[in-house]
């Protein structure tokens, strides 16, 4: 097998290093214009398994809003983000909703969870953090 | 702990509540600050970030990658916890020069009060397109990448199907993403500079990801449609912007938006006589935060508009902290004043506080009333407590009469050593 140059962008953080990826298929050889060792580990996953961190909303009844906003514990991969959206289109909460609350627990199998990034309270319910009611 | 009603002044008052106000008053109660309280129009604490669902936030401050709402999440928690006082749901309209400070809302109806000190903190608001004159028709379907992310993420509906964005800033792309997962077509993202104006990894995941065709050089010149977007035209400019006849090209599609820039929202700095820098579009500070106008300070996307979050939060800790700092100094003012305390056969005296540097210019008169009646002559004297500063003598005291006596100027220095003045009335 011959080695093959890939440019990759890191998108670990806001920085966003274009990244040079020497590799032999899937075999990192060498990686250049990374700023911090994430950079390596990033090229890595993307050439074997891309993933990335999936943020949606889910629907909610009796809430402050209608909905509430989800995140995936850890990224997933990029081929299952269809998928993850399409179940939790399914998916109705009642209000209160608690920040960190678990949406969904290991889905297909990868060990993430899918979480609330925030409280949702009930109509009319009287709380700290939106003071209605 | 939200309101109904308000003190009628506070140390430190804040005007909105995103991270930028909700760092200040986090600093403001943990540098010294009594009372704080923050000032926010809509019914929830959080500012944008409560439609902003995507991660990206607090990579600097925690060191992990949260979305927007867990971000804001955390600060409220901690505000609370502190002890900070909200008044959600209303419109501060106005603020004075001496940081008085009138407010509408549905809570506390209207409200008028005073801050030792203020910080701004109402963000930024975005371009729309009357500010970047767009011809054509106005059908319904444009929208400001804003508004579709409040629709799309809080409100729960979407705002079309078909769509094309004009700006390649972080919401335009932010909101290509969230637009596709949520079922719809984003025909196009169009950028008039020749290069990205949000960030690269935005880019990545958000349009290389899903295929989102990106055009950098390209504007739209017309959009059509009578009572809803048809479609856009979009056209190739050159270094000056300048339309390139010839490369036009229709875009069906049925909603434009528009993520076309940041302004910073200064309608109140400017009532308040904060000098505004027509660089930034938000109001000239010190180092401390502090504006042209002293005891009022801003921070965040009032100031200019920033690219990380995190440093919103550090510059609302610093003008939260600066602003405690000034309310404090300003309190401490205030204890320089001396209380008159009545003393054997005092009923009371006016004025109760006497401010020991009003001495330094001319003596000061002091009443008072007795208890009980005394029929023969009487000293009237000052105290520090222990030591007599003046005294006068009187032939006879009456409750039913004023009795006078005035602190001279020569007592100046003893009455700056005392923390306060004993008046007494006794038989000579
Ligand atoms: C639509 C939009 C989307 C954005 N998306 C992102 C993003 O995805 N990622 C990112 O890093 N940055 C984003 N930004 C930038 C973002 O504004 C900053 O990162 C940050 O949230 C600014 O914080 P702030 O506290 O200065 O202002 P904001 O978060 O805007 O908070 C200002 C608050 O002041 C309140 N307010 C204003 N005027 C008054 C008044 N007169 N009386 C009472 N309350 C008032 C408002 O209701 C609001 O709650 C976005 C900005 C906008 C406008
Ligand atoms: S290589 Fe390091 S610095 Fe560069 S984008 Fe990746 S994480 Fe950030």
């Amino acid at each position: 097998m011959s080695e093959m140059e890939t440019k990759i962008i890191c998108i670990t953080c806001p920085v966003g290093c274009s990244l040079v990826v020497t590799h032999e298929d899937q075999k990192v050889i060498k990686v250049e214009g990374n700023q911090c060792r994430k950079g390596i580990e990033y090229a890595q996953n993307e050439l074997r398994d891309p993933r990335r961190m999936v943020t949606t909303t889910v629907k909610v009844k009796g809430g402050l809003h209608p909905l509430v906003p989800v995140y995936t514990s850890a990224p997933i991969p990029k081929p299952l983000i269809f998928e993850l959206i399409k179940k939790l289109r399914g998916v109705e909460l009642e209000a209160p909703v608690k920040v960190g609350q678990a949406i969904l627990k290991d889905f297909l199998g990868t060990g993430v969870d899918v979480l609330a990034a925030r409280d949702l309270p009930q109509v009319g319910q009287k709380t700290s953090e939106t003071g209605s009611g | 702990m939200s309101l109904d009603r308000v003190k009628p002044i506070y140390d430190v008052v804040v005007i909105g509540s995103g991270p930028g106000g909700l760092g200040a008053a986090i600093a403001a109660k943990k540098n010294g600050a009594d009372d704080v309280l923050i000032i926010e129009r809509d019914n929830e604490l959080g500012g944008i970030l409560v439609q902003c669902i995507h991660n990206g936030f607090g990579v600097e401050i925690f060191k992990e990658d949260l979305p927007g709402p867990l971000y804001a999440h955390r600060f409220i928690q901690e505000a609370n916890s502190l002890g900070v006082e909200v008044l959600s749901d209303t419109m501060v309209l106005d603020i004075t020069p001496l940081r008085k400070i009138t407010a509408v809302g549905k809570r506390a109806g209207f409200v008028e009060l005073e801050a030792r000190a203020i910080v701004l903190a109402m963000g930024c608001r975005e371009r729309t397109r009357a500010q970047i004159r767009i011809p054509g028709t106005r059908p319904a379907g444009i929208y400001t990448a804003g508004t579709a992310q409040r629709f799309v993420n809080v409100e729960g509906y979407m705002p079309g199907n078909r769509f094309v964005i004009l700006g390649s800033g972080d919401i335009g792309m932010i909101m290509a993403r969230r637009l596709t997962l949520e079922g719809a077509k984003v025909e196009r993202v169009l950028e008039i500079m020749p290069f990205l104006t949000g960030l690269t990894r935005n880019y990545v995941q958000c349009l290389l990801d899903y295929n989102i065709p990106l055009e950098l050089r390209h504007t739209v010149s017309r959009i059509l449609g009578n009572y809803r977007v048809e479609a856009v035209e979009a056209v190739e400019v050159d270094e000056n912007w300048n339309p390139i006849p010839g490369t036009e090209e229709i875009i069906p599609c049925d909603t434009l938006l528009l993520s076309v820039g940041l302004i910073p929202e200064n309608e109140l700095s400017r009532k308040a006589g904060v000098i505004l820098d027509p660089n930034t579009g938000g109001p000239v500070v010190d180092e401390s935060m502090q504006t042209s106008v002293s005891g009022i300070f801003a921070a965040g996307n009032v100031v200019h508009v920033y690219d990380l979050v995190d440093w919103v939060t550090e510059a609302g800790f610093i003008a939260g902290k600066s602003a405690a700092k000034y309310a404090v100094e300003m309190k401490k003012g205030i204890s320089r004043q001396v209380k008159l305390v009545a003393g054997a056969n005092v009923r009371y005296i006016v004025p109760q506080y006497l401010d020991s540097e009003s001495l330094a210019e001319s003596d000061q008169r002091i009443q008072l009333r007795v208890v009980r009646p005394i029929e023969e002559k009487v000293w009237v004297e000052v105290t520090d407590g222990e030591h007599l500063i003046t005294r006068k003598l009187e032939r006879y005291v009456r409750p039913g009469e004023i009795v006078t006596i005035k602190i001279p100027k020569k007592a100046y220095d003893e009455v700056q050593k005392a923390d306060k003045l004993v008046v007494r009335v006794t038989r000579s």
